[in-house]
């Protein structure tokens, strides 16, 4: 292949690999900025990663599947509310607690539903997965001359929910600083005390700040398990939601820096599947363990030296109460 | 003369009570705030204000009693309601988010849609107005955290005054502020009850009280004890019925007899955290048996000063020495080991644990003492008696060595801390602000401790804010400004005038005549 193609269909794969990675990204952004730690972002979209393939595969819908998705997403982002914002507890225990439940309930559930193995079945029929969008003349431009080729791969080519991720980037910026529940959720993850004497419910703004995070969340398992995959296997999102908060982080907690950072992972990531098995000089083959380590080994180097000063929230992890 | 109609109070309590578990905080507290005027409530620290407060602006709700705002009994269960009756509040830590601009800081009280450019515009006309209205100086796209405090406060007032706020509730609003911003802030409230607003000032400094109140009420234990026409008392009754007894204002003491030099500064410099110099050069000495005074507004390079000295920030240039030996290069605990002794201004930061038991705070930084250990081991009976003998001495309440210090009152833990750094026998006592946040019993008690130990014949360098504190205390006074000291009064020539000069920066002839 010559190296225009291969630019081409890495950078395609690097979008896809975003996707996910972005919605968490976003869910977590929306849970953080109103001041709640977000740990439990893998959990809840392993858990709708489940939903989808479950229920799509049982109902043979799609949609059906995104929206148990979603119910599942936001039924965990309730848990985590409950425990962190009504009872005031630890932010950290209470999100490990989640995805480390999801992580065993749903294999477990799979097994018993389905008998395979802690697997759902494979979505074989078209209307149980998300699939690319017909974009006009894609097929025909593929065959064409530069710029073809991108027009196909990285315009056109990709099923729904990436040009929604797409979509929701700047539709987040917007809500959050041009809206004035944007203002009140930032406020609350700074000082939700101004926010309370300002006459505003703290706790009901950070459960809606959750509700959100649940929603994305479950559009990201859902895209995980019926739009990359054919299906749910067990621990499928392997340190995604994680990922994605390191992506927050490196982006500051905004949304455009935070679609970068999602970029780069994901870049890093596709980079590394092309890597595999290919000789390089001196190196000779590199072991697939380290190409697949790469993406985290770069986390932790740009999260140690490269964000600089990155300020969260002040109020993030602190539990809300009126007594001082 | 025909009876005019009585005035409906802005504000009528009657029989507010409140309990958190064993405590009593409010005992069945009515008094009524009159329309139009500026009413004080004072009272010492754990006297139940800020409680009452939080009652009247619906962050809490009362176990009983009844609260009457323009008449009309209400019950508020939110501070939304509260606004809604037309109740502002200025917090004492202010409820501003620190790295919004301004602008957006009222945009969140206000409610109003900031989504289009229009409403943006719309938005800041009506502030600019309101704020120009009231002779409210806020630059509105400024960054919150980057504002002096006096104007952050400006901006809280201008927040509850966009609110429709009839009542305006201050919750002690000049402890962040320097003399010249607190004496705006009077004058603004004198110019807000002319419009016909009232305002509540909550409070223990007994002077605002007098200086801008119409009337005052006096609670002590949860309790009012009095309610009086700020007209007809005076500091010391105001006093008394705060404390509950006599109370002097003024510190008793003997003339001081310096002897030898202990304590010698030369050409010292210092730097903040952030490398900005704060200490510019300066050079004093305190000598055995007197005690020295540091005047000046917060912020002057006070706080450097008393940290280089105790050896916890390093300075940039010049010499410290103990008792003629150079202390520069030492670390504190060499330092302590030379006889000086620390007090830090920020008692909870640098001073105690605040999670730590009583008896453990009262070894920290002493912990090799033979007396508490016995090899490896600390010896927790030795620890303990030392603790309640010290909690006897210094006349600490609860005298339990085992509870935790953040549940002693401010008064309580810095006797404490005082007891701690006494008990160590220091040949030089470095103190700074030894009253902040303590009440009026703990603040005379403290007072008579550092003479008593300038009695002794040690050596005490006392930084404070509060003017009074210095002139009560000080033998000599030196002021700092700008991190130099900008002149040097002994007690019996300083005035407040003098030192207010030197204060502001000006050097000129407050001095002595040469």
């Amino acid at each position: 292949m010559e190296t225009y193609t291969i630019i081409v269909l890495l950078l395609a794969a690097t979008i896809r690999v975003a996707t996910p990675l972005l919605l968490a990204a976003l869910a977590g952004l929306f849970s953080e900025r109103a001041g709640v730690i977000d740990l439990g972002l893998e959990g809840k979209m392993l858990g709708a990663a489940f939903a989808a393939a479950a229920v799509s595969a049982v109902t043979g819908s799609v949609w059906l599947g995104l929206g148990a998705a979603i119910a599942t997403g936001v039924a965990l982002a309730l848990v985590i509310g409950f425990a962190c914002i009504t009872h005031r507890g630890n932010q950290v225990v209470a999100g490990m607690a989640v995805t480390i439940v999801v992580s065993g309930l749903a294999p477990s559930l799979a097994l018993a539903w389905f008998g395979l193995g802690g697997q759902t079945p494979q979505l074989t029929n078209a209307a149980q997965r998300f699939t690319a969008l017909p974009w006009p003349g894609a097929e025909a431009a593929r065959a064409m001359p530069f710029p073809g080729l991108m027009y196909a791969e990285l315009l056109a080519g990709h099923n729904g929910v990436v040009y929604l991720a797409a979509a929701l980037v700047p539709l987040s910026a917007w809500v959050l600083y041009r809206t004035r529940f944007g203002l009140r959720l930032r406020a609350v993850g700074e000082n939700p005390h101004a926010v309370e004497s300002a006459g505003i419910p703290v706790n009901g703004l950070r459960y809606r700040a959750l509700l959100i995070s649940g929603v994305l969340c479950g559009v990201a398992g859902a895209y995980l398990s019926t739009a990359a995959n054919a299906g749910f296997v067990r621990d499928m999102t392997v340190g995604k939601g994680y990922l994605a908060l390191a992506a927050l982080i490196f982006g500051k907690w905004r949304p455009v820096p935070t679609l970068w950072a999602c970029l780069l992972f994901a870049f890093t990531d596709a980079a590394a599947a092309r890597m595999q098995g290919v000789a390089l000089p001196l190196a000779g083959v590199v072991p697939v363990q380290f190409i697949l380590a790469l993406p985290y080994i770069l986390t932790v180097l740009l999260l140690a030296g490269f964000v600089g000063r990155a300020t969260p929230p002040k109020a993030l992890g602190v539990p809300y109460t009126t007594e001082k | 003369m025909s009876v005019s109609p009585e005035r409906v109070p802005a504000l009528d309590l009657r029989g507010i009570d409140k309990r958190f578990g064993p405590v009593h905080a409010n005992r069945a507290v009515s008094f009524a705030v009159r329309a139009g005027t500026i009413h004080g409530l004072i009272g010492e620290n754990g006297a139940g204000k800020s409680t009452l407060m939080n009652i009247v602006y619906g962050l809490q709700s009362p176990d009983a009693g009844t609260l009457l705002v323009q008449g009309r009994e209400v019950h508020f269960r939110h501070p939304r309601e509260a606004i809604a009756a037309g109740i502002g509040m200025v917090h004492q830590h202010f409820m501003l988010v620190e790295n919004f601009t301004a602008l957006e800081n009222l945009l969140l009280a206000d409610g109003a849609a900031a989504g289009s450019a229009a409403g943006r515009a719309a938005a800041r006309e009506k502030w600019d107005r309101l704020a120009l209205d009231h002779g409210l100086d806020v630059p509105l796209d400024a960054v919150v955290g980057e504002l002096p405090v006096g104007v952050q406060q400006r901006l809280e007032i201008l927040k509850a005054l966009g609110r429709k706020a009839e009542i305006l509730v201050l919750d002690e609003p000049t402890a962040v502020l320097t003399p010249a911003e607190a004496t705006q802030l009077f004058q603004l409230l004198g110019r807000l009850r002319a419009q016909g607003k009232t305002v509540i000032l909550v409070t223990h400094k007994l002077r605002e009280i007098m200086a801008v109140t119409d009337r005052v009420t006096v609670m002590r234990q949860g309790a009012v004890v009095a309610e009086l026409d700020t007209a007809a008392t005076s500091l010391r009754e105001l006093a008394e019925k705060m404390v509950g007894r006599s109370v002097l204002l003024q510190v008793e003491k003997g003339p001081g007899f310096p002897r030898e030099v202990l304590l010698e500064v030369e050409q010292l410099a210092a730097s903040d955290d952030r490398g900005v110099p704060r200490v510019k050069g300066i050079s004093f000495q305190v000598r055995a048996g007197e005690i020295v005074g540091i005047a000046g507004v917060a912020g002057n390079g006070q706080s450097e000063l008393l940290e280089t000295l105790a050896g916890i920030r390093t300075p940039t240039g010049g010499a410290i020495r103990l008792a003629g030996r150079d202390v520069a290069g030492d670390d504190p605990a060499q330092r302590r080991r030379l006889g000086l002794a620390h007090v830090p201004e920020d008692r909870l930061k640098l001073g105690v644990v605040a999670a730590f038991a009583a008896e453990d705070n009262l070894i920290l930084g002493q912990q090799e003492r033979p007396e508490f250990g016995r090899g490896v081991l600390l010896d927790r009976r030795a620890i303990a008696a030392g603790c309640r003998q010290a909690m006897a001495e210094y006349d600490v309440r609860p005298g339990d060595p085992r509870l935790r210090l953040g549940a002693f009152s401010g008064g309580n833990q810095q006797k404490l801390v005082m007891a701690r750094e006494i008990g160590a026998g220091p040949q030089v006592l470095l103190v700074g602000q030894p009253t902040r946040g303590v009440d009026i019993g703990a603040i005379e008690f403290i007072h008579r401790r550092l003479v008593a130990l300038r009695d002794a014949g040690k050596a005490v360098l006392l930084v404070s804010v509060e003017l009074d504190e210095i002139l009560g205390l000080a033998d000599r006074i030196l002021v700092m400004n700008g991190g130099e000291i900008m002149g040097e009064l002994p007690r019996a020539e300083a005035t407040e005038e003098k030192l207010g000069l030197l204060m502001a920066g000006v050097r000129a002839e407050a001095g002595h005549e040469d």
